[in-house]
């Protein structure tokens, strides 16, 4: 390191991948996991979900898991939540389509109408 | 960098390590493998949470749940539930008062204000990137290359700041002092050897946050034209010695430490030394004989260490907190640092309370706070219930309090705190044993090097040990209160002349029980045995 703009670099850097740790608003995507869930293929969707925004770089997103809402037979569940927004739920999630619903509805701010089950 | 969805923080202090917390983590790294999250879940080891009496600790982000107690068989059911399905494992989870960056579950504890321990216990210490993420190195940045030496020490003096570790003389002083005496091998040393019993903060903040030390210490270096710096640290301190260590090593690395410093033309290094375990060796200029190979023994001041320290040269010699000071005031400015505290206490006071207390652990609050918020709003009062007697106020080398003061503020106009250390002592002890295990301890770090020290510590002890006998006589209490005046005046370093101090203080506020062992020979708390001498220990 030779100046304070390495150093600064770093920080910026290593920042992005702390932003887990302090609890400010921001999005968060919700991965239901109950054993339904997971039967119908939740971590394989967890795991789309992470991969695609390794990919974008995203990292102002709260990934986190939630057990059975009940709705057992249109699991997959993902739900979506975004500051000022309703929280959307996504239902029989695919990888594929959980990587749209990162592209869409994270990044483009546009709900894929057609996989949603409710919105509230 | 890759995206973690989740982040569990370990805490490795050495308490939690003492209770397991190495192989809980070792045990959750392969759950969290055999689970195949590995990609998902990142565990980081930190320093300590302060809450180590239910450790093993750990924090799941982003959630911020703390687990307490956590023990190897649990980590499969935190895994499966938490990690995995994003159910609470609510039987682990801690919920009394933390400190309110741990977690955001629990409350957050009162009046706490973290200035040098705002990165413990969130940050990976182990990590240069994390420390540098929180702003770290910034102000040795900005002192190397924005400001000159003069403007650094400056800041120092106009913070207000005085040294925590016990003596309280104005560190901006110090380093001008050192800053303005000639001579041409400067050196900067770091007081690590915390050897005072009851004292445990600055082992927080080297286990915790190593860098902020590393970084003060290249300040400090440039401010007083240093280019060598050595960490004096006790032996025993094992987990500091390697987080220490490996700060140094991983910010040579990095170039932060050796020649030309981020282009600034300032050359700086540190050498880690480790203590062997004598208590004499706390006292500054027995840790310059240490450092410099010979026997620890204090020397004759003047001259003071600013003007003839290490091998003759001026040297600074800081304690580890006030050190841990330096970074923030540089990065903050002198005046946000003199807006915290009281008039002429700037800044925060790492206290650690032990003893008869509910919650053990190490609490950082501003000059102001009373006795009373930190030993019952935040220690969680007296085990038990019972009630307060004493308070041993830096340890036994400090003074001693009844709860008459307990409303009184810590600063250095009120109530000194002295290096932090509470002893709490409960209603059911008795002064005349707790005063006969401090001289016990003095007697045998005494470095027997002046007489005042050498015989006054073994007589005290032998006074206090007759009385708890029942073998004393009626002028023994003024016996031990001139031996102890004595010794304050002629002791030839703080040692002997602090060896007292507790036994002078207690005194007055307790000079009935100390009667009642001296002349009618009876213990009020029935602590000691009273059989006329004939068992007591040979002296």
């Amino acid at each position: 390191m030779k100046s304070l703009e390495d150093l600064r670099r770093i920080r910026e850097q290593t920042l992005e991948s702390m932003k887990i740790r302090d609890n400010a608003a921001k999005c968060k995507i919700v991965v239901a996991m109950g054993t339904c869930g997971i039967a119908a293929g939740a971590r394989e969707v967890m795991s789309a979900i992470l991969d695609e925004l390794n990919k974008r770089g995203i990292t102002e997103v709260v990934v986190t898991q939630t057990g059975c809402k009940g709705l057992c037979e249109q699991e997959p569940l993902v739900d979506v939540c975004k500051p000022d927004q309703p929280t959307v739920t996504y239902g029989y999630v695919t990888p594929e389509k959980a990587r749209t619903i990162v592209a869409q509805h994270l990044v483009n701010d546009s709900i894929v109408g057609d996989w949603v089950v409710k919105t509230q | 960098m890759p995206f973690y969805r989740a982040h569990v923080l370990v805490c490795n202090g050495t308490p939690c390590i003492l209770k397991g917390s190495r192989a809980v983590q070792t045990a959750l790294v392969d759950e969290i493998k055999k689970k195949g999250l590995e990609n998902e879940i990142k565990v980081v080891e930190t320093g300590c949470l302060g809450i180590s009496e239910v450790g093993p600790v750990m924090v799941v982000y982003p959630e911020g749940i703390t687990y307490c107690g956590v023990t190897v068989n649990d980590v499969p059911t935190i895994v499966e539930e938490h990690l995995l399905k994003g159910r609470v494992v609510e039987r682990l989870v801690y919920k009394e008062r933390t400190a309110s960056h741990v977690s955001a579950a629990a409350a957050s504890r009162s009046r706490e204000q973290r200035v040098v321990l705002k990165n413990v216990g969130s940050i990976d210490p182990t990590s240069i990137e994390e420390y540098i993420a929180v702003g770290g190195y910034e102000a040795m940045g900005k002192a190397l290359t924005q400001m000159t030496p003069l403007e650094v020490i400056k800041a120092v003096k106009d913070s207000g700041l005085r040294g925590r570790g016990g003596a309280a003389f104005p560190t901006g002083l110090k380093w001008e002092l050192t800053a303005d005496a000639p001579g041409e091998n400067k050196t900067i040393v770091c007081n690590a050897d915390e050897g005072e019993p009851g004292n445990f903060k600055d082992r927080l903040i080297l286990e915790g946050d190593p860098h902020s030390i590393v970084e003060a210490m290249i300040i400090a270096g440039y401010a007083i034209g240093a280019n060598k710096g050595y960490v004096y640290i006790r032996g025993e301190y094992h987990q500091s010695v390697s987080h220490l260590e490996r700060a140094i090593a991983v910010a040579r690395e990095m170039e932060l430490l050796g020649e030309d410093i981020l282009g600034s033309r300032f050359n700086f290094d540190i050498e880690v030394f480790k203590g062997a375990g004598a208590y004499i060796c706390g006292e500054e200029t027995a840790l310059l004989e240490s450092l410099e190979g010979t026997r620890g023994e204090s020397r004759m001041k003047p001259p003071y260490p600013p003007t003839s320290g290490l091998h003759g040269q001026p040297t600074v010699i800081n304690n580890v907190e006030t050190l841990a000071n330096i970074p923030q005031i540089i990065a903050n400015g002198a005046e946000w640092f003199a807006s915290i505290g009281t008039e002429k206490s700037k800044g925060t006071k790492i206290f650690s309370p032990c003893g008869d207390v509910l919650y053990p652990g190490v609490y950082e609050v501003p000059f102001g706070t009373t006795m009373r918020e930190v030993i019952y709003e935040m220690a969680g009062g007296i085990k038990s219930g019972k009630d307060l007697k004493a308070v041993l106020i830096g340890g036994p080398s400090g003074i001693c309090i009844s709860k008459e003061d307990l409303d009184r503020q810590f600063a250095f106009e009120d109530l000194p705190p002295g290096a932090g250390a509470l002893i709490v002592i409960d209603e059911d002890k008795c002064i005349v044993d707790i005063m006969q295990n401090c001289a016990k301890f003095f007697l045998h770090e005494s470095c027997g090097q002046c007489v005042p020290c050498r015989e006054g510590t073994k007589r005290l002890y032998e006074l206090f040990t007759w009385w708890q006998g029942g073998a004393g006589s009626p002028g023994d209490l003024a016996l031990a209160q001139s031996l102890g005046d004595v010794m304050s005046v002629s002791a030839k370093c703080g040692l002997g002349q602090f060896a007292a101090t507790a036994f002078r203080t207690s005194l007055p506020l307790f000079e009935e029980e100390y009667r009642a062992h001296v002349v009618d020979r009876v213990c009020p708390s029935g602590v000691c045995k009273m059989n006329n001498g004939c068992e007591s220990e040979v002296v």
